[in-house]
């Protein structure tokens, strides 16, 4: 199998009771127990006022990850590729939608038409820092953040460039809420870059694994059932390695059925 | 990039189901669009529907993902022989060394839009709802991957209307890398009541057939396809070749494209480098050509800037609709006729062109030899993805 090599230059990270990655740090190395809360969304600084007002919680989740990352990193954001990938989508506005189109004439608005794309979070946060820079958005259902890991990983290889891997999910109201059960909003998103600098968290050997190894889990009960519950959650293992720096750790993610994504921490 | 082969293709329209169906109405100037039918909506639009999709039924086995778009997709893959090329692909491969990537905008939402027409009174949906195998965006390549037997990595493009355009990329790259030696890529995308409203609130959807370079063009008509093509590590006899891709962004605005067509420009200018070659290399471009004033304005300029006025061109949304998130799989097979053939299709509808846009806009059918083809696609939320291709020749 190919091993595809990486460094790690930033992390964003907002879920239930993980405001930042900073502040979650203690929780994701383990010495301290996680402790569930809603997840706190803030308007995006970066927008324009107007584009703020009308950005969804996804767009919200997507963009202050992806900000938190950069930050960290010390990267001119309009000259980075992106990988955005989520299992979801902005489900408030789905379920608007939904609704209005169950009425006799429906009066669709623009806005939310517009927003019901799934790459609306890309396309803000390329217009938020006025990147030209490619850009994907994927879904792979629950094994939406091994698809985006694969993708990115692949990206910064081939194009020798560094890339921002945005991955996030927001939770559907009802009625779609009891098909769909998502409980809260989270989201992570890793810049990853095709060589070592003096800035670099750790160094990422990725690899698609077909053979049943084992998956890795959260020490935490609170942040494996977050695992579990959330399709973006799946980072968390990774996370949890990145927060404890030791010689070699290997992590292998949830993907497909079965495919698993391998990643050999140094 | 090292070129690509595409064993194989097939692309299914409101010009008919697989290649030879394609060619015939390409070749009579013939246009698949007509008034609007879909749902009897009271929309005054015209769609381009494919014909007898109520109709298919899925096997058992797959029964749980049944929706409009995943019979679509059901559909189109039973054309041109292509389920027997995928199969040979796996057999040489192995069903985890091929993976699967496509592209589509809606995947199954038609089918969460009508169980909203349908919902209990407590408001619940209906219990036959299931939203992992329909609406979710990944449930298209989720269905193509069973329905093909295939376990490789895959994943869905949803970026509007560039998405299974962009999926060529995701193959190409993956297998440079070495994580597969085989792909199956395109997209589906199939009429729901959210496209057909949604544009019509941005007073983006023509009350007509659409009209692309006219200068009376007033918007686009949403059509609906499935278009598949098997991309492989090396081939001895391939169909045809994917020379170059280049992705972009406009970082502009969600759902008006750059005035002077800067990401387009972006886009065209890497696809062209990926394939090492120079603009008078090319022999034709299938546009993006939507029939919003907006998009042919911008695209016009944007493509003069790269390839002067010279260069044969068309959109074939006059003919097929704009597919949306199949409108890059369905122009990239569009381009591969095109090479076959020698046909640089028509552009149809155009009633007077428009005086300020100024390329070489074919309104007949053009035939010469065609050596190489770029594809535009263009989608909300600025996204831009240029595709060449070559022939074997």
């Amino acid at each position: 199998m190919t091993a595809l090599k990486v460094w790690v230059q930033g992390i964003g990270l907002l879920g239930p009771g993980l405001d930042s990655w900073a502040s979650a740090r203690d929780v994701m190395r383990g010495v301290q127990a996680h402790a569930t809360a809603p997840t706190v969304l803030l308007p995006p600084a970066r927008l324009p006022p107007a584009e703020r007002r009308r950005a969804g919680a996804a767009v919200k989740l997507a963009l202050a990850v992806a900000d938190a990352a950069v930050a960290q990193a010390q990267v001119d954001p309009s000259l980075l590729a992106t990988v955005f990938t989520s299992s979801s989508g902005e489900g408030a506005n789905c379920h608007a939608l939904c609704e209005t189109l169950a009425t006799p004439t429906p009066m669709v608005s623009p806005t939310r038409f517009t927003n019901s794309v799934h790459n609306a979070a890309a396309g803000c946060w390329h217009i938020a820092v006025a990147s030209r820079a490619s850009s994907t958005s994927l879904c792979a259902f629950d094994g939406s953040f091994g698809a985006g890991l694969i993708e990115a990983v692949t990206s910064v290889r081939l194009s020798g460039q560094p890339v921002l891997l945005v991955a996030s999910d927001s939770p559907y109201p009802e009625p779609l809420h009891t098909a769909r059960p998502l409980p809260d909003h989270f989201g992570t998103a890793l810049l990853l870059t095709p060589e070592p600098s003096s800035q670099s968290l750790a160094q990422l050997v990725v690899t698609l694994d077909a053979s049943p190894s084992e998956l890795s889990t959260c020490d935490d009960p609170s942040l494996e059932s977050l695992r579990h519950a959330v399709p973006a959650a799946r980072a968390l293992p990774l996370l949890a390695a990145l927060a404890r720096p030791r010689a070699k750790q290997r992590i292998v993610l949830d993907y497909l059925p079965r495919l698993r994504v391998q990643i050999d921490l140094a | 990039m090292t070129p690509l082969a595409i064993t194989a293709s097939t692309l299914t329209t409101a010009l008919g189901a697989g290649r030879a169906a394609t060619l015939a109405a390409l070749q009579a100037q013939r246009s698949g669009l007509a008034p609007l039918r879909f749902e009897n909506l009271p929309l005054a639009t015209w769609t381009g529907e494919v014909e007898g999709v109520d109709a298919i039924a899925l096997p058992d086995k797959l029964g749980a993902y049944d929706c409009r778009n995943n019979r679509l997709a059901w559909l189109g893959l039973q054309q041109d022989g292509f389920l027997d090329a995928v199969d040979a692909a796996r057999r040489r491969w192995g069903a985890g060394r091929v993976g699967v990537f496509l592209g589509t905008s809606t995947s199954g939402l038609l089918q969460t839009e009508r169980a909203y027409r349908r919902r209990e009174p407590g408001g619940a949906l209906p219990a036959d709802f299931h939203y992992g195998p329909t609406q979710n965006t990944y449930s298209l390549a989720d269905f193509v991957a069973h329905a093909l037997g295939l376990s490789g990595p895959g994943w869905v493009v949803s970026t509007a209307c560039s998405s299974s355009a962009k999926v060529f990329g995701n193959a190409a790259r993956l297998i440079a890398a070495g994580l597969i030696d085989a792909a199956v890529v395109g997209g589906v995308d199939s009429l729901c009541l959210t496209t057909l409203y949604g544009f019509n609130s941005l007073e983006l959807l023509s009350g007509d057939i659409c009209r692309p370079w006219d200068g009376a063009r007033d918007g686009l008509s949403i059509g609906e396809a499935a278009a598949f093509a098997l991309v492989e590590r090396e081939s001895a006899a391939p169909q045809s070749w994917l020379l170059g891709i280049g992705e972009s962004n406009d970082g502009h605005h969600m759902s008006t494209p750059h005035p002077e067509g800067a990401g387009a420009i972006a886009a065209m200018c890497a696809a062209l480098a990926d394939a090492g070659l120079s603009a008078a290399d090319i022999d034709y471009i299938n546009l993006h050509g939507t029939a919003t004033p907006s998009n042919d304005t911008a695209e016009d300029r944007a493509v003069a800037s790269v390839f002067g006025i010279g260069t044969p061109c068309s959109s074939t949304k006059g003919a097929t609709g704009h597919t949306l998130g199949a409108a890059g799989g369905v122009e990239a097979l569009i381009a591969m006729l095109a090479i076959e053939n020698g046909l640089m299709p028509a552009g149809l509808n155009v009633q007077q062109r428009d005086a300020e846009l100024h390329l070489n806009y074919l309104l007949d059918n053009n035939h010469a030899p065609v050596r190489r083809v770029l594809s535009n696609s263009f989608g909300f939320g600025g996204s831009n993805a240029s595709l060449v291709f070559g022939g074997v020749a």
